[in-house]
């Protein structure tokens, strides 16, 4: 898994609160993990400030499962 | 409207300076322990004040998982638990309540001052960039103890929080009171909390010359009615009780601690932090809240004060107490609590409602710690239980909580 995976992964764990072995990458935050909307938004926050990028309202609706934030931070982070 | 609806105290919760239930605060105050010490909560080092009464031991895994605990300030988790405490006791979920007609009214002073200063803070560091976590304003807002409290229980009645400064508690406790007399609920979680011990909260407090600076003796700073009082001492927690209606606690066969009988609200219109040095809306919501009850001085046993050992307000009080009691006010049993406990702002009426209970229960009053050298300008023929406790039968007992604003508020509770 790469660093950011891991990353990605650790933050997960962290702000909802979830065991390692849920955050699989088919996993959504909102279905399986338990998020509301408020824990999604604080979610991609905490994405912005660990991986120093920012990610407009748009592209963050498209971000609802483990495997996406991955690819979407694998591809835009600096 | 039909006759009014008496109503009972069924459940009691805290997590005070003293202890972190209702059994162990009551073990504080019947030893006469101090809960003041050095604060912890932040580095004190460069303010006047360096020490406040907190709850101690306190660890939010213990009653939370981290999840749900991130998203309340320390102010709503206090109510939580405090509210946990005494719907446990009240054994009201057991009882197959309908959950429509249980409200929660709670009190707080100031809200989640914490979440608002880091906040700011954060922002203040940063590149002028906004990254305002979304559970800030959540967590901010006075009325999310409330609303955390019912979403945790399902009670879908009258919900909302009273912000009266340091009455905001008794304010809660008497609209909880209107709203079961008025038939708009059959059961009300009410009490208050407050969690003000930050960097902002000591440091405007200090700026109002309104607590104590005895940095070299915290225990013994708090010392309302004493000659050498230097202000009061910034306490922590929550005190919650759980009201019904008679009829609806006894049908349930139901745990009665006492009846609450009146509250009497009022307004000094006078200064906006000083007391009324004539003690005029003092006097009125003490007379308001015997008026509301329906009975005459002569009944109360015991008056726990407001007496936040400041130098004015503790005076203010006394004379408004022997202006409303005339000869009795000598035979009354009167304490401040806050000689322990500090002073909670708005959380204060909620301990001190559950100190006033105890102290019927228990035929036993807590005393004003602290009491070494008496103010000769305050009247000392009144027994303020000094330091120790006193046995009394408390039948009827008074709450009085004052709040910057101007705000006067006084319950009375009775047993059955």
């Amino acid at each position: 898994m790469s660093e950011i995976a891991e990353k990605v992964k650790a933050i997960i764990i962290d702000k909802l609160g979830v065991e390692a072995s849920e955050v699989t990458p088919e996993a959504s935050f909102t279905n399986d993990l338990g998020a509301d909307s408020l824990d999604t938004v604080e979610l991609i926050m905490e994405f912005e400030k660990e991986f120093n990028v920012s990610i407009p309202d748009d592209q963050a609706e498209n971000i609802g499962t483990v495997g996406q934030a991955i690819s979407y931070l694998e591809e835009h982070a600096k | 409207m039909s006759s009014i609806r008496r109503v009972v105290v069924t459940g009691l919760g805290a997590i005070t300076p003293l202890g972190n239930t209702a059994p162990a605060y009551w073990e504080g105050l019947r030893t006469g322990t101090s809960g003041a010490a050095t604060i912890t909560r932040f580095d004190p080092t460069k303010f006047k004040t360096r020490f406040a009464c907190e709850v101690k031991d306190y660890n939010p895994d213990t009653y939370f998982d981290r999840k749900e605990h991130r998203k309340m300030d320390l102010f709503t988790q206090f109510a939580v638990i405090a509210s946990d405490e005494a719907i446990a006791d009240s054994g009201l979920l057991e009882s197959g309540v309908d959950k429509d007609r249980v409200g929660v009214i709670w009190g707080s002073g100031i809200g989640g001052l914490k979440s608002l200063q880091e906040e700011c803070f954060q922002f203040e560091r940063g590149d002028g960039t906004p990254r305002y976590s979304p559970f800030f304003i959540p967590r901010m807002i006075a009325d999310s103890s409330s609303g955390n409290i019912s979403i945790k229980n399902g009670f879908r009645g009258p919900n909302f929080v009273t912000t009266s400064a340091c009455a905001s508690s008794n304010d809660a406790i008497i609209a909880a009171f209107n709203n079961i007399r008025l038939g708009l609920a059959d059961a009300v979680v009410t009490g208050g909390s407050e969690a003000a011990i930050t960097e902002s909260g000591v440091g405007g407090f200090n700026a109002l010359k309104a607590m104590s600076e005895r940095n070299d003796d915290p225990a013994s700073a708090s010392r309302p009615y004493d000659k050498d009082r230097d202000g009061f001492v910034l306490g922590e927690g929550a005190g919650a009780l759980v009201l019904e209606e008679y009829e609806h606690a006894k049908a349930r066969g139901a745990k009665i601690y006492c009846e609450l009988i009146g509250g009497g609200m009022s307004s000094d219109a006078y200064h906006i932090t000083a007391p009324d040095p004539s003690g005029e809306g003092v006097v009125l919501v003490m007379k308001n809240a015997l008026r509301d009850a329906g009975i005459q001085p002569e009944e109360v046993d015991y008056i726990n004060t407001h007496g936040t050992s400041t130098p004015l307000g503790d005076g203010a009080e006394i004379k408004a107490i022997e202006k409303v009691f005339g000869a009795h006010a000598e035979k009354l049993n009167i304490s401040s609590t806050k000689s322990m406990t500090g002073h909670l702002l708005g959380g204060a009426g909620g301990i001190e409602a559950v100190a006033c209970i105890m102290a019927m229960q228990n035929g036993l009053v807590p005393p004003t710690i602290n009491l070494s050298t008496p103010d000769p300008e305050i009247n000392q023929a009144l027994n303020f239980t000094p330091n120790t406790a006193q046995e009394r039968d408390v039948r009827v007992a008074m709450s009085n909580t004052f709040g910057f604003g101007g705000h006067n508020t006084s319950v009375i509770f009775r047993k059955l």
